[in-house]
């Protein structure tokens, strides 16, 4: 059975005016896509800016509200996120895209991660929790002394890899990574790629990750969804779309991945 | 007869720096994250900073234009058309924001207003100019087009909040564009853009600098990025550099063991690969900047003296093996751009 089930998603946002007389036009964001993530699996979602990879993932963290389809999580349907026990909840966990305004600007990175084990008692650590907290820091590849700073005062990816912590301390049966890692240098990136993988082998972790790199993609995702313009073109494994591209739009995605690769 | 006139001015124009950092640094109560930094923009050319996640990169950016957090206090120069930024009176630096110097923000969230309209946004400072209102539409969506974003007439319109995130970096980039900038400060502008999107900006990007002579700082942690666009490279590591010179030439052929280490753990697209073994050790934080070479604790080649003495960054005579055209174009032999330095001992032995 799959972790995350989606079906049908739908999704449709009041657009802009093309001028003061007309009304809102419709953009439809997501437009009938079905997508399953299974126990232990890493499935990576690429496609073209603006196709709608951040809304399903809205979607499944119950933060966009879909006109259609469904999504269960363990055969449970997701609702809004308003209406999750405290336990799905914390199940399912995001690292957002827009890191500098997913984090409460007036706390402390400790205390955001603080905040989040007294929300979450079932999974705030039993010992000393400033050892803790400086454990789940380093595992993301930062110092105990960021834990005394706000988010502002960080440079953009360790703010993201904060992101990441929060999430991980929670200990999410599901991940939804968007473009988590898309500024780490190559370094700190393979060491979060590492600590997914060990999650996945340790604690039955699944992972939805959206990413534009497709290098990052080859080294972790077991299928890959592309999306374009809404809709999924293609859902393969990760070795079939590398080898075997078969939508143009994947092709044109391996082709510009390679020009650059062939410049380097 | 016009013509060479005309080729020699924009040969001169290509060779000597438009934009000259020296000893540049930045201190935060906490103490230097930027610890003397120089190098040298031209016209037409693009210098890239790189290094780890939190090595000053940004810091080193904003400098330039005046933009750092209010506790920080930059010391150094920064000449731009001879006259130094760093004393010049905020009036003067204000008026070189926007329009002599564009900047791509890491934030693009953060730096847009979320209430205003993009199309509003990329053409505030043509408004300010005193264009006419059908002309200032006509370049707003003339640069949206350009940058990529799908049906700018009707995009123009949205509000940040309605867009993706790669599409609100793309905005970034016009409104950076918008004043017809001499120098692009662009700190990571394509990490949210998938890579055909990315090649458009990156073109886009190139085509400016051949036919304006756009000049670029280029922060990027993608070294694919990087070997693709930058003439020249400054690669730091906590708060300070450690290597620094023609970009292909580092990349390549790297004389500091930091810079060996990025460059040798790019994952390939091309082929499967393992996930890439990480830097033994955490990331040197510049406020708690390990003795002697920052580096030391993690790294492969250390020795007992690598503890104690802080390394020079000085010249390494990389011999014939820059020989071979490495050197950005319109750079002569003993130009600066085309010196390489190493901030480590022990230069010289790292391997390539
Ligand atoms: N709140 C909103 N209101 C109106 N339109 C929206 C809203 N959120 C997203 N959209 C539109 O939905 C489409 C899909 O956006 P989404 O953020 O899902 O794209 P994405 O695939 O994540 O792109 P990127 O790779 O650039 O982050 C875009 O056209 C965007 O403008
Ligand atoms: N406002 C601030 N106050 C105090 N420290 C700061 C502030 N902004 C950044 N720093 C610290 O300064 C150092 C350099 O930050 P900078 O933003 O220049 O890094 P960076 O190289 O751009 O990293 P990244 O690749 O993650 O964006 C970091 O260690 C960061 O934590
Ligand atoms: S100076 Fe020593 S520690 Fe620093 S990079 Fe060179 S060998 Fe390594
Ligand atoms: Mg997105
Ligand atoms: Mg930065």
């Amino acid at each position: 059975m799959s972790v995350l089930e989606i079906r049908g998603l739908r999704v449709t946002f009041a657009g802009p005016r093309r001028s003061v007389r007309e009304p809102r036009t419709t953009v439809r964001a997501v437009d009938g896509v079905d997508l399953d993530v299974g126990a232990r699996q890493t499935v990576a979602l690429v496609g073209e800016s603006g196709s709608g990879k951040s809304t399903v993932a809205r979607c499944v963290l119950g933060l966009v509200t879909p006109q259609e389809g469904s999504i269960t999580f363990e055969g449970r349907p997701l609702g809004p996120v308003r209406r999750r026990s405290p336990g799905l909840h914390r199940a399912v966990q995001m690292v957002f895209q827009d890191p500098g305004s997913s984090l409460n600007p007036r706390m402390t990175v400790g205390a955001i991660v603080r905040e989040a084990w007294r929300a979450h008692p079932s999974v705030a650590p039993a010992g000393d929790r400033r050892e803790a907290l400086a454990r789940v820091l380093a595992d993301v590849g930062l110092d105990p002394g960021v834990a005394d700073r706000r988010p502002s005062a960080l440079s953009g990816g360790q703010k993201q890899r904060v992101s990441i912590a929060r999430a991980l301390a929670l200990r999410p049966r599901l991940l939804v990574c968007d473009e988590a890692v898309s500024a780490l240098d190559v370094s700190v990136q393979s060491q979060i790629l590492r600590l997914l993988v060990d999650l996945r082998d340790e604690h039955d972790l699944s992972v939805l990750f959206i990413t534009h790199d497709l290098a990052v993609v080859r080294q972790i995702a077991d299928r890959v969804a592309v999306m374009h313009r809404g809709v999924l073109v293609e859902d393969t494994s990760a070795e079939d779309l590398f080898t075997t591209p078969a939508h143009p739009y994947t092709q044109a995605l391996l082709e510009a991945a390679r020009t650059l690769e062939g410049a380097a | 007869m016009a013509d060479q006139s005309v080729a020699v001015v924009t040969a001169d124009r290509r060779t000597t720096p438009m934009l000259e950092v020296t000893g540049l640094g930045v201190a935060l109560p906490a103490g230097a994250v930027v610890d003397r930094v120089s190098f040298t923009v031209r016209a037409g050319h693009t210098t890239g900073l790189i290094g780890e996640s939190g090595s000053g990169k940004t810091m080193t950016a904003m400098a330039v234009v005046g933009l750092l957090p209010e506790a920080a206090v930059a010391s150094g120069q920064v000449r731009w058309k001879s006259q130094d930024l760093l004393t010049a009176p905020e009036r003067r630096r204000r008026q070189v924001r926007g329009r002599e110097i564009g900047v791509v923000f890491q934030d693009p969230s953060a730096a847009l207003n979320p209430i205003q309209t993009v199309g509003r946004q990329v053409g505030e400072i043509l408004r300010r100019d005193g264009l006419a209102r059908a002309e200032v539409r006509a370049r707003v969506l003339e640069l949206l087009a350009r940058v990529g974003l799908p049906e700018p007439e009707r995009q123009a319109g949205s509000y940040p909040h309605e867009l993706s995130g790669g599409m609100r970096q793309r905005v970034m980039i016009a409104v950076a564009l918008a004043g017809r900038p001499e120098l692009v400060i662009a700190d990571e502008p394509t990490t949210a853009l998938d890579v055909t999107t990315q090649a458009r900006i990156l073109a886009l990007l190139a085509d400016l600098r051949d036919r304006e002579g756009l000049a670029m700082i280029l922060v990027s942690h993608d070294l694919r990025v990087m070997a693709h666009v930058a003439d020249e490279v400054v690669v730091m590591y906590a708060g300070r550099v450690c290597e620094q010179g023609p970009a292909r030439a580092v990349l390549d052929r790297p004389y500091h063991p930091y810079t060996r280490a990025l460059a040798g753990n790019v994952p390939a697209v091309t082929s499967r690969t393992a996930i890439a073994e990480p830097l033994p050790g955490a990331p040197a934080s510049p406020f708690e900047r390990p003795s002697g070479c920052p580096f030391h604790p993690r790294c492969p080649m250390a020795r007992a003296r690598c503890a104690t003495e802080v390394p020079a960054l000085r010249e390494i005579d990389a011999g014939e093996i820059d020989a071979g055209g490495a050197a950005p174009d319109g750079a002569t032999p003993d130009e600066p751009a085309r010196r390489r330095l190493s901030a480590c001992h022990f230069a010289e032995e790292v391997g390539p």
